[in-house]
């Protein structure tokens, strides 16, 4: 894969570097699957450990059952994020060699840090990734607003890093190497366990985009080519979120206030991801907020599995764990399905702000229609497949109940209460994303110059659609597909019948009523065309209430149908508002504008940077830009270590 | 399954057409008028069924498909829907979750196809929607979350077979906080005073009613059919709480329901007649109250259940 993605950068002709990228990604995928089947399979692969001539690492790859698990988004949406993206790059000036090679790196990348088997190893391949994501956000470049999303992306990444370069040192000290399987065998006091626990939330928080540290997230992904944030926010960052469990499965048996942190952050993220995406006007920074909003999801998934393990309650094990990690893959599948959607709007309107487009259904019906199955499957409706994993977290809390203990009663009600009320203004925002850019009257030229995109674009857009119904109707089967990462997890063998969790059961229900509900829409439908006079149809203008010549500007836009929802969480948001006043009674002139800057951006973290800022700034002097002094320091150095070494023998 | 309780969803189907019959007529005797027949709704429908239908130039398929799928949402919620201690003909743990769910994918429906006429007063219909929804689902979940505690049931039926005249006595504050928080819901949900007025057509007021400006003829009917299968299915949930009797003959119990049901019209109509609308801002304020009672529902339950 790599190497096709080497030799593409090489070769000068465009539709030449595309196709020697594509061959080495769908060889490489394909390579790649056979393992990774086999192992959900619950075959077993060995692990390969190959010397390396770094102090403390080895070459050293594990497939389990978690890796494979994260490897599936990456084998669905890389090779469908690069037939996308060569329709989407088709009209580029630029030479896309680079691109492609930086793609094929981030691909394999994903690969490799999922089945890494040592600390350093996992560092290094981690730096890789996000040094080849940052280039593949930084496409663009000539754009400052570019330059700037990909030095934030930059930034947060590299504090997320520092934090996880810390946790392996003292997992590495503590073991005495940073083979993960000696690190698995170690002990660890409460206390290392608890700062360890902290610097991975941290460190991989970064990457996932927990709040607050998300902020990278509504900057890069609108900055990116649309296949590259599909790639990111469906896949990329779930590395993060594979990160913290691959810690929690080495750290041994977890207790409770970890899964609280879990739960809570994943409640806040949530409420707040889907809050900020309420108040966007971008299409794509409302869905890179939808990311947040998503990854809170999985993580009170994980943190009710967590706190599972802690009680012993094997229905919260399996129900939070599988319903965390179902909705990594589910996200995967819809969030990439929207940003190609996203990609396609932009791609034939030549604007991401929604309040410019309207009317779209009607010119690009298949990009719509795809838009539309997307938006109802985040929003957790049924019968798609958002719907299954949520039911499985819900589930949980509910089944917690049961037990009677006054923490899983508490746990139930933060389930419930944040899970349904993400839910409520999910359906507002994407009620408010597919009807306003898709529905209505175009409220600009170029909405109303619009056409359907291209097949090749529409194609992946079509396949995630396909799954995204499909793992909602064979809702119970994905059971059997988290249950293998399942007992990765948890270190010891889960089987269905482990418990009398009956979910199997209720999951068969569930997929019948879909199947039912279906049926009674079709026969509904049917039944309206042969009413006596069902099939007789007239057209005319849009009731409007007496008004003699409405016009596309008079619609509801984005903004004032978000209002009441924004102005009832103001004081989270922040929306700053400019503009004239209306002034008597024939007011010739008046203009309205509003944004959202992100809270923790502007609140938190601008004053921290400032601050640091301030103090660092004396270093300056030691940065001259003399290369003689340059190579004064490292011969310093050098000598330095020199005497500090030999001075201990 | 009960061959037997495939009565309740097809009951549900007949008789749901009388709520708004009731509500308008008990509203109409308040106010010292005769009123419209009971039977007014089943009237109107079998008129509009039988017209043709004018579609807006602005609209697409979505507003086309909308009615059907919408009607499908309710008719299978109301297959979830058990009639006091009689268990509906599917039920299985944590099928609230579904029912809260359907009707969420009914309202998204509409919302979409109140956006697809391009009309600024459906604009803001659709808006307020999604708001009060948005905030009233908390509500109702932490109102399961009671019940599922008090009578340590996960599905719909077996709560609501497991709510006895005994539990009325010794936990009375708690099923009652659950109950009110329940009425406003169903008021906001089904958009009536004081939250929505059913009878203005062209204020500036509206949730529902501006949502389905530009439905005509046979659609027109499956949504107002729709509107009264969601009155129903909410009436049902309060009265499977609020009437505690639960007997063993299936007659009996289905009279009790729908004598209930009738109880439930009735004093919708009443707080329709005794109230004014409440101006928007408030009735966010009104939902997260809602929120709040469930929420001090839950705790007194809580620490009555360790003491």
């Amino acid at each position: 894969m790599m190497l096709g993605g080497f030799f593409a950068m090489l070769i000068k002709s465009k539709t030449a570097s595309y196709r020697i990228a594509n061959l080495g990604l769908f060889l490489g995928s394909y390579l790649i699957s056979i393992p990774v089947i086999s192992t959900l399979m619950g075959m077993h692969n060995l692990p390969v450990n190959i010397g390396w001539m770094v102090p403390g690492g080895t070459f050293s790859f594990k497939l389990d059952a978690l890796s494979a698990f994260f490897c599936l988004p990456v084998l669905i949406i890389s090779p469908l994020a690069m037939v996308y993206g060569k329709s989407y790059m088709a009209h580029e000036d630029k030479h896309l060699g680079k691109h492609w090679f930086f793609f094929n790196l981030l691909s394999a990348c994903m690969f490799l840090l999922m089945i890494s088997n040592n600390g350093l190893m996992f560092l290094m391949i981690w730096e890789i990734m996000t040094l080849a994501s940052f280039f593949l956000v930084m496409y663009d470049d000539e754009k400052n607003e570019v330059r700037e999303a990909g030095w934030t992306y930059l930034i947060a990444a590299h504090i997320g890093t520092a934090a996880l370069l810390l946790l392996f040192a003292i997992l590495g000290n503590d073991a005495g190497s940073l083979q993960f399987d000696r690190i698995a065998a170690s002990n660890h006091t409460a206390l290392s366990i608890g700062i360890l626990f902290f610097l991975a939330i941290f460190g991989f928080g970064v990457k996932a985009g927990f709040v607050p540290l998300h902020i990278w997230l509504p900057e890069a992904h609108p900055a990116a080519p649309s296949h590259i944030s599909a790639l990111m926010s469906g896949v990329m960052i779930k590395t993060g979120i594979y990160g913290i469990l691959r810690i929690l499965v080495l750290l041994g048996h977890p207790t409770a206030y970890m899964g609280w942190t879990l739960v809570i952050i994943g409640m806040v993220s949530g409420v707040t991801g889907v809050v900020f995406a309420l108040a966007q006007h971008d299409l794509k920074r409302l869905l890179a907020y939808h990311s947040v909003e998503n990854i809170g999801i999985i993580a009170i998934g994980i943190g009710t599995g967590v706190l599972g393990l802690v009680w012993n309650i094997p229905s919260l094990v399996i129900l939070g764990f599988g319903g965390g990690l179902l909705h990594v893959l589910n996200h995967a599948l819809f969030k990439s399905l929207l940003f190609f959607g996203a990609g396609a709007v932009t791609h034939i309107t030549g604007t991401r702000n929604i309040e410019l487009l309207g009317g779209l259904l009607k010119k690009a019906r298949w990009t719509g229609w795809t838009f539309l199955i997307g938006s109802a499957a985040i929003s957790g409706l049924p019968p798609f497949n958002g719907f299954v994993s949520e039911f499985f977290i819900y589930f949980a809390g509910i089944r917690g109940i049961k037990t009677a203990a006054p923490g899983p009663v508490i746990l139930a009600a933060c389930i419930l209460v944040s899970l349904a009320l993400i839910g409520g203004l999910a359906v507002a925002c994407f009620s408010k994303a597919f009807g306003i850019v898709f529905l209505g009257e175009p409220r600009s030229e170029r909405a109303s110059n619009a056409h359907e995109a291209d097949k090749m674009i529409l194609l992946p857009m079509l396949i995630l659609s396909f799954l995204c119904i499909c793992i909602g109707l064979l809702a119970p089967l994905t059971l059997y597909l988290v249950l293998p990462p399942l007992q990765t997890l948890v270190g010891f063998p889960v089987q269905i019948g482990y418990s009398t969790v009956g979910v199997l059961q209720i999951l068969s229900i569930i997929t019948l009523l879909f199947a039912l509900l279906i049926v009674l829409a079709t026969m509904f439908y049917l039944i309206r065309r042969k009413l006596p006079r069902g099939t007789e149809e007239s057209t005319a203008g849009t009731w409007d209430c007496g008004y003699a010549e409405p016009t596309a500007r008079m619609q509801y836009t984005a903004s004032s149908y978000a209002q009441p929802l924004t102005e009832l969480f103001q004081p989270l948001l922040g929306t700053k508002q400019h503009g004239k006043k209306v002034e008597g009674f024939f007011p010739a002139q008046a203009d309205f504008h509003s944004e959202t800057p992100d809270a923790a951006r502007e609140k938190l973290f601008t004053p921290i940077f400032v601050l640091v800022n301030r103090l660092i700034s004396p270093f300056r002097k030691v940065q001259h830009g003399n290369l003689n002094g340059y190579l004064l320091y490292i011969a310093i150095t050098l000598i330095v270590l020199l005497v500090w070494k030999t001075g201990f023998h | 399954m009960n061959i037997y309780s495939w009565i309740f969803p097809l009951s549900a189907l007949m008789l749901s057409p009388l709520m708004p019959g009731i509500i308008n007529r008990v509203k109409a005797i308040v106010a010292g008028r005769h009123g419209a027949p009971l039977l007014q709704l089943y009237f109107d429908l079998y008129k509009l069924l039988r017209k043709g239908s004018v579609y807006s130039t602005s609209t697409t398929m979505i507003i086309r498909f909308a009615p059907s799928v919408i009607i499908a949402c309710l008719v299978l919620a109301t297959m979830i829907l058990p009639w006091g201690g009689m268990p509906a003909p599917i039920s299985f743990s944590g099928d609230f979750i579904l029912l809260i769910y359907l009707l969420g994918l009914a309202r998204f429906t509409t919302v979409l196809a109140a956006l697809d006429t391009g009309s600024a007063f459906e604009g803001m219909g659709a808006s307020r929607e999604v708001q009060f929804a948005a905030l009233a689902e908390p509500s109702l979940m932490l109102g399961f979350l009671v019940l599922i505690l008090h009578t340590g049931s996960l599905g719909l039926s077996e709560i609501s077979s497991g709510i006895n005249v005994a539990d009325w006595q010794t936990s009375a504050p708690v099923l009652i906080m659950v109950s009110f928080a329940w009425f406003f819901i169903l008021l906001t949900e089904n958009s009536r005073i004081p939250v929505d007025d059913p009878n203005t057509h062209l204020e500036l007021t509206m949730i529902h009613e501006v949502m389905v400006l530009d439905y005509s003829g046979p659609d027109f009917a499956f949504i107002q059919y729709a509107a009264a299968l969601k009155l129903w299915i909410f009436g049902g949930l309060l009265v499977n709480l609020v009437v505690p009797l639960r007997l063993e003959s299936l007659g009996l119990q289905s009279l009790i329901f729908i004598s209930g049901m009738f109880i439930i019209s009735l004093l919708v109509g009443l707080t329709e007649s005794l109230m004014a609308r409440l101006r928007l801002v408030n009735i966010s304020k009104i939902l997260i109250g809602s929120a709040t009672l469930s929420l001090i529902a839950l705790m007194v339950k809580l620490v009555g259940y360790y003491q």
